[in-house]
């Protein structure tokens, strides 16, 4: 049976030119870079140029801009940490994002607030947007920070990063995004996008898992979460992860040089794909559709439940993922979902199903043809699709 | 996956007894959409045991797995014995479930109860209310 990989929002599989990349840096390039020997200054050597290589990459004026982490939840960590910090010592307390962030962020969030910080979570919307006006009327002069996802990873949607920069800017309020869902998949400009900090993740742009960066503009301090040495200027302690930063670099690197092709290539994949899921009733995508990553596809089906859906489209070889309770492991479906006001009943019917460069266009029908079977399969089990077929109950999507 | 035991998933994938009896003698649903799970039971009784059940269910693969075992263990069963299945009998049938899994049993068991109730309701039949304690809130919605 064939296996057609569809969560790669949830990790991708580490392209040939990474692995090649990391591989010299485990068994010929091992020394410390903190050593003073030439082994360990051949290390160094290397992470000089990796760390040139991922600011060019990025955009960003200087190298000493980039910090490397142990992936994306330690860059949201930090950035959000060292901002609310900066803000503390100038009396500003208050913060300013959105109900649908990752929990990297949103717990971090949470644990500010019991530290006496105030958050303002912004409304996303039915179409998973927030606008720059939003933001410029949340912000108070006790305002330290915004900090608003590049991309949604449940449901793709991309913010107007730039205009909300924009608006900070001018309002002298730190920006920080996550971009761990956008980098490598669309364009991003630290510079061109107003950006002071930003996180990304190796391992969602075919890099290792375990290393991302926290780009901090300068004149941004950051503060530790983890002391020691002095790695990182010592921003960071810990012997750096030289294999992972060298995939990384090399993953980024391709990644954003193949974006003119590969993103009109999954974007037309990706509408093939909504376009055929459309035809399943009762059912409806997440998520604007113009604003949207080339390879996200949401969707709730009305009287199913989304565990039992990825199960069998598991048993038929397509991997996907679902914001179901049962999926997120808590009592509740995905706060995502119930952000842009899917109710209760509806978002335990979600799949996401996230491509990537190698999809194909038959890989995308035998997708469709796959969900409408299990969809089908599972209503025929549903008393809740009774139901709502002999109007006891009343469809949501219509 | 290996969440489940191999007996949950043959009971997901090849679900025992999934449909409706139009003419059902006790019909009980439990749980609640807004938790994502709903199971409904339909009973046909003749001469004191349980000659027919079939069940539909709206879940996640253990509350379809759940369903499915707990009207095999009852079916053909008088009715004194079927008012005895307890989700533990449930979740042992099939090998084991997920800690955070086990109100699927539960749920099951409720639901069967449910049906039992309602055929001695619709047919005058006198019983023990302690037989049927009411459905276990979900801790969650409240409902
Ligand atoms: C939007 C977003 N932020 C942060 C993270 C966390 O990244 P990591 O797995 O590298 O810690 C993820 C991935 O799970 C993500 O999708």
């Amino acid at each position: 049976m064939r296996t057609i990989y569809a969560d790669n929002a949830a990790t991708t599989r580490m392209s040939q030119t990474a692995i090649q990349a990391m591989l010299p840096y485990m068994d010929q390039i091992y020394g410390n870079p903190s050593s003073l020997h030439s082994v360990g200054q051949a290390a160094m050597e290397a992470l000089t140029d990796a760390r040139n290589r991922v600011a060019k990459a990025l955009g960003a004026a200087n190298a000493r801009e980039i910090t490397f982490t142990s992936g994306g939840s330690e860059a949201d960590n930090q950035a959000i940490r060292s901002a609310a910090l900066w803000g503390k010592r100038k009396g500003k307390t208050h913060i300013i994002s959105t109900a649908f962030e990752h929990h990297a962020v949103l717990h971090t969030l949470k644990k500010l607030e019991k530290e006496g910080f105030t958050v303002s979570y912004l409304d996303v919307h039915e179409n998973g947007l927030v606008t720059p006006e939003q933001v410029e009327a949340a912000i108070t002069p006790e305002t330290c920070l915004v900090t608003i996802m590049y991309a949604n990873n449940e449901i793709g949607t991309i913010q107007p990063i730039r205009e909300i920069g924009a608006v900070c800017r001018k309002a002298g309020v730190l920006f920080h995004t996550d971009a761990v869902q956008a980098v490598g998949h669309i364009p991003v400009n630290v510079q061109e996008d107003n950006i002071d900090l930003l996180s990304l993740s190796a391992h969602k742009f075919h890099g290792p898992k375990g290393v991302g960066v926290l780009y901090a503009k300068r004149g941004v301090i950051l503060s530790n979460l983890i002391e020691g040495g002095a790695q990182e200027r010592g921003k960071r302690a810990g012997t750096e992860n030289l294999p992972g930063i060298m995939g990384m670099t090399a993953a980024l690197e391709e990644a954003v040089a193949e974006l003119p092709e590969t993103m009109p290539k999954m974007a037309a994949l990706r509408d093939r794909l909504i376009a055929g899921l459309a035809e399943i009733p009762h059912g409806a995508v997440n998520g604007d559709l113009e604003h949207r990553l080339p390879g996200n596809v949401s969707f709730c089906f009305e009287g199913i439940e989304g565990e039992s859906l990825l199960l069998l489209l598991d048993d038929k070889g397509v991997c996907a993922s679902s914001g179901s309770a049962c999926t997120s492991g808590s009592l509740d479906p995905s706060h995502v979902l119930l952000a842009i006001g899917r109710p209760h009943e509806v978002a335990h019917g979600s799949l996401r199903l996230t491509l990537d460069r190698d999809t194909t266009e038959e890989d995308v029908d035998y997708i469709i043809r796959a969900v409408k079977d299990v969809v089908e399969q599972l209503r025929n089990m549903s008393p809740v699709w009774r139901d709502l077929m002999a109007g006891k109950r009343q469809f949501v999507i219509e | 996956m290996a969440l489940y035991s191999e007996k949950v998933m043959d009971h997901f994938r090849n679900p025992r007894n999934v449909g409706v009896i139009e003419d059902a003698d006790g019909v009980g649903e439990v749980g609640n959409a807004k938790c994502g799970d709903i199971m409904k039971i339909y009973l046909k009784i003749k001469d004191d045991k349980i000659d027919d059940v079939k069940f539909e269910t709206f879940g996640c693969g253990s509350a379809i797995a759940s369903s499915s075992m707990a009207t095999e263990l009852i079916k053909g069963q008088p009715v004194s014995e079927a008012l005895k299945l307890t989700n533990q009998a449930v979740t042992e049938a099939l090998d084991g479930l997920p800690a955070h899994k086990l109100h699927c049993s539960v749920l099951a068991e409720e639901a069967i109860k449910a049906a039992m109730k309602d055929y001695y309701d619709r047919h005058g039949i006198a019983y023990d209310e302690s037989q049927f304690p009411a459905a276990h809130d979900c801790e969650h919605c409240g409902v």
